[in-house]
């Protein structure tokens, strides 16, 4: 038998919508109710409620919260303003991925951290270990749920939620605390889905109320429940990277187009060194998008192959319901990583013609 | 589980049904199986002619999330494929055992025709499935 699954406070709800269970990073999670391709649909043209609560938060806290925050992640955080948020990696010592978060300054003195449901414990045991005793940090996965409203209604839903003037008006990646539904509650403009939308945090018992209050109001708005299925294609369509596909303690931000979220001048940071020299020596290889010419879908794992030998490997690959191709993600050599350049993939021994495109596959 | 299955087919373990046509034998997936992977976005299959073994694989099918292999319910030469799934593999989830059929074999062994399940032993077998 398989370990225990967790449940999130909003289990019984998917069961009631029937949804499909299964397990996902040690969670037992909705990953589709009416269909990934309508599902997906949903967030492209209306909008779509999703549970996320099996991903981790860690509460920092105190005068040091900031400056202990920004010594964790390749992003600056010192200059993070109260009320807004960034995405960072926070790397090894070596500067490969521990994890992809994002960070929000919900206070002065007060840094919430949410990372992947896969990497909780990981993260949470490096950030025990980095941040100094006199540094009250917490792990509140637990207690915490997150819902994620997303696409072009989502503002409207909130509307028709009463939200209040200033949370409609929340500028992309900025938080926000409010009360909802009765429901006290932190609402950021953020999401993994290429639309607007707001991600909301609030206690786990309140999770329920909230979530029906928004399929409620957003029923006519077009809101529908949305799986995990939809959420992967979703985020493939705008390139976002998935923490064990895309990117991994194997990989560095650079190569994985994250540089951006890597500054090397703001301030000491766990990784940067090795960074440095990372950046200094040059890429290799870099993570590039790609679609399917021939008939055939890259699935993760597959082999990247050119004039007869492997060169790569698929890290992410489906349907992409929206841009109606067949599209994936890989590591590339260099050589290879050029808009229009010819790759095969392998799939189950054959070899299928791909180009390399342009990322985003999608953008609003 | 409150789905009933067609009488009139004959079914495998690997969710397959057969459907005995003279001497032709029309293949396709169940509605448990459609169920399992969602929505079909692409189906591999082999051409006419080519032979085909009993539970052995014979082509694939991919939904969005997932790839799972075909068998074949039984051995002999693919007579005909349905051409149609290649621009609307969608025909698989909407009606698996008429527009959405994959191939048809005529049988080399009629034997193997017997070892199939009606539906009642299927449906038994599916309850044996989900725990």
């Amino acid at each position: 038998m398989p370990n225990a699954l967790r449940e999130t406070a909003l289990a019984d709800e998917h069961r009631a919508r029937g949804a499909r269970l299964v397990p996902f990073a040690g969670w037992l999670m909705p990953v589709q109710y009416a269909g990934i391709k309508k599902e997906h649909e949903a967030v492209r043209s209306r909008a779509g409620l999703f549970d996320v609560s099996h991903m981790g938060e860690i509460l920092v806290e105190g005068p040091e919260a900031v400056a202990a925050v920004d010594y964790l992640v390749t992003n600056d955080v010192s200059k993070l303003e109260v009320g807004r948020a960034l995405y960072t990696t926070c790397c090894n010592e070596a500067g490969r991925i521990l994890d992809d978060l994002i960070v929000y300054r919900l206070e002065d003195e007060k840094v919430l951290v949410v990372c992947n449901a896969s990497n909780r414990e990981n993260i949470v045991a490096h950030f025990a270990k980095n941040l100094s005793l006199g540094t009250p940090w917490n792990d509140v996965s637990d207690a915490w749920a997150l819902l994620a409203l997303q696409g072009p209604k989502a503002v409207e839903v909130m509307k028709a939620l009463g939200a209040p003037q200033d949370v409609l008006h929340l500028p992309y990646f900025h938080v926000i605390r409010t009360s909802l539904a009765g429901v006290e509650l932190w609402v950021a403009r953020t999401g993994y889905t290429g639309e607007d939308g707001f991600e909301l945090f609030c206690a786990s018992d309140d999770a329920v109320r909230l979530w029906r209050a928004l399929l409620e109001t957003g029923a006519s708005h077009g809101l529908e429940p949305v799986g995990l299925g939809a959420r992967d294609t979703l985020r493939l369509e705008a390139r976002l990277a998935l923490y064990g596909n895309d990117i991994s303690e194997q990989t560095h931000p650079f190569e994985a187009g994250l540089g951006w979220v890597v500054k090397l001048d703001a301030g000491d940071f766990i990784g940067r060194d090795a960074l440095r020299a990372t950046k200094a020596a040059g890429l290799e290889r870099k993570l590039v998008g790609f679609e399917m010419t021939g008939r055939g879908i890259a699935r993760h794992g597959y082999p990247i192959v050119a004039d007869g030998k492997q060169v790569g490997e698929v890290t992410s690959g489906s349907p992409g319901p929206t841009v109606g191709r067949n599209i994936g993600l890989g590591y590339v050599p260099l050589a290879l990583a050029k808009v229009g350049t010819g790759l095969g993939i392998e799939i189950r021994g054959k070899v299928v013609d791909a180009v390399v495109v342009s990322t985003p596959f999608y953008k609003r | 589980m409150t789905v009933t299955y067609p009488r009139n087919l004959q079914y495998t373990r690997d969710h397959e049904w057969a459907r005995i046509e003279g001497d032709v034998i029309r293949v396709g997936i169940t509605s448990y199986a459609v169920e399992q992977l969602g929505d079909v976005t692409l189906v591999d299959m082999p051409a006419p002619g080519e032979d085909v073994q009993a539970h052995e694989r014979f082509g694939d099918i991919e939904s969005v999330k997932t790839v799972s292999e075909l068998f074949a319910p039984v051995s002999g030469e693919v007579v005909d494929v349905n051409a149609a799934l290649e621009s609307s593999p969608e025909l698989v989830n909407e009606n698996p055992y008429e527009d959405g059929w994959l191939i048809t074999i005529r049988p080399s062994d009629q034997v193997e025709l017997e070892g199939l399940m009606d539906a009642a032993k299927y449906e038994e077998y599916l309850g044996t499935l989900d725990g």
